[in-house]
């Protein structure tokens, strides 16, 4: 499948990780699943709520903010489809941490960000046996 | 009847449906009967013996079914039952 997504919207995700530099930055991805490609039509900040002292290299979104997410997709008729998060100084290439935390179905983007820019941006889906990770295509 | 509300990566084992109508007067029971229609989803809602898996989290309205009454939480016809997943992750550092 691959993943749709305006220049907008990738503007707003690299100045979110800058913004959060040195600390990871998450958010929403929200869209319509067109059949083979995810159209992603919002994304939304979601504060990184990870105890403090550990943002630089963990992220997490609150059950709660979630479920006010898909409440806000609802109303407008979309859905999550994908979360984005940042890895500062470090390959925009999901861990194992990562891994051991993900759904299948949704994309996860990570932006590698220094502090001077966003080195890359890639897209990957857990796959349904869990053993690892699908890259993505990001179409613009 | 009560509702159970399907996060988008849940809902290929409900026939693609973002809501399922649930019988059962607790959350435990719910979720039961929401299995029983559905069995492919019983493996990404519970562990091998039997606890809901702990990205998983069920809300009824706004509230972790955890923080009230757990499994034996009572569900009115009414009432909307939420499976929310936990997001979380970060580099290996």
């Amino acid at each position: 499948m691959a993943l749709k997504i305006g220049a907008g919207d990738v503007s707003h995700i690299h100045d979110h990780a800058k913004e959060t530099y040195p600390e990871e930055c998450a958010g929403v991805l929200v869209g319509m699943d067109s059949g083979g490609t995810k159209v992603i039509v919002d994304v939304w900040r979601a504060d990184n709520t990870f105890e403090e002292g550990e943002r630089s290299h963990r992220f997490l979104i609150e059950p709660l903010k979630i479920k006010e997410f898909e409440e806000k997709a609802r109303e407008r008729d979309l859905d999550i489809l994908g979360f984005y998060h940042s890895h500062p100084d470090h390959p925009a290439e999901p861990s194992e941490y990562d891994r051991d935390h993900a759904w299948p179905y949704y994309s996860y983007i990570i932006a590698s960000v220094s502090r001077e820019n966003v080195e890359d941006m890639r897209s990957w889906v857990l796959r349904d046996d869990r053993s690892g990770y699908d890259e993505e295509t990001i179409v613009g | 009847m009560p509702n159970v509300r399907i996060p988008t990566p849940l809902r290929q084992y409900v026939g693609g449906n973002a809501e399922v109508v649930v019988q059962g007067g607790t959350a435990g029971d719910a979720l039961g009967d929401l299995v029983q229609q559905h069995p492919d989803l019983k493996q990404h809602l519970y562990t091998g013996d039997g606890k809901l898996r702990s990205f998983v989290n069920v809300y009824k309205g706004d509230e972790d079914i955890r923080y009230l009454d757990g499994q034996n939480t009572e569900v009115a016809e009414n009432d909307e039952l939420s499976i929310i997943p936990s997001i979380a992750g970060g580099s290996c550092r």
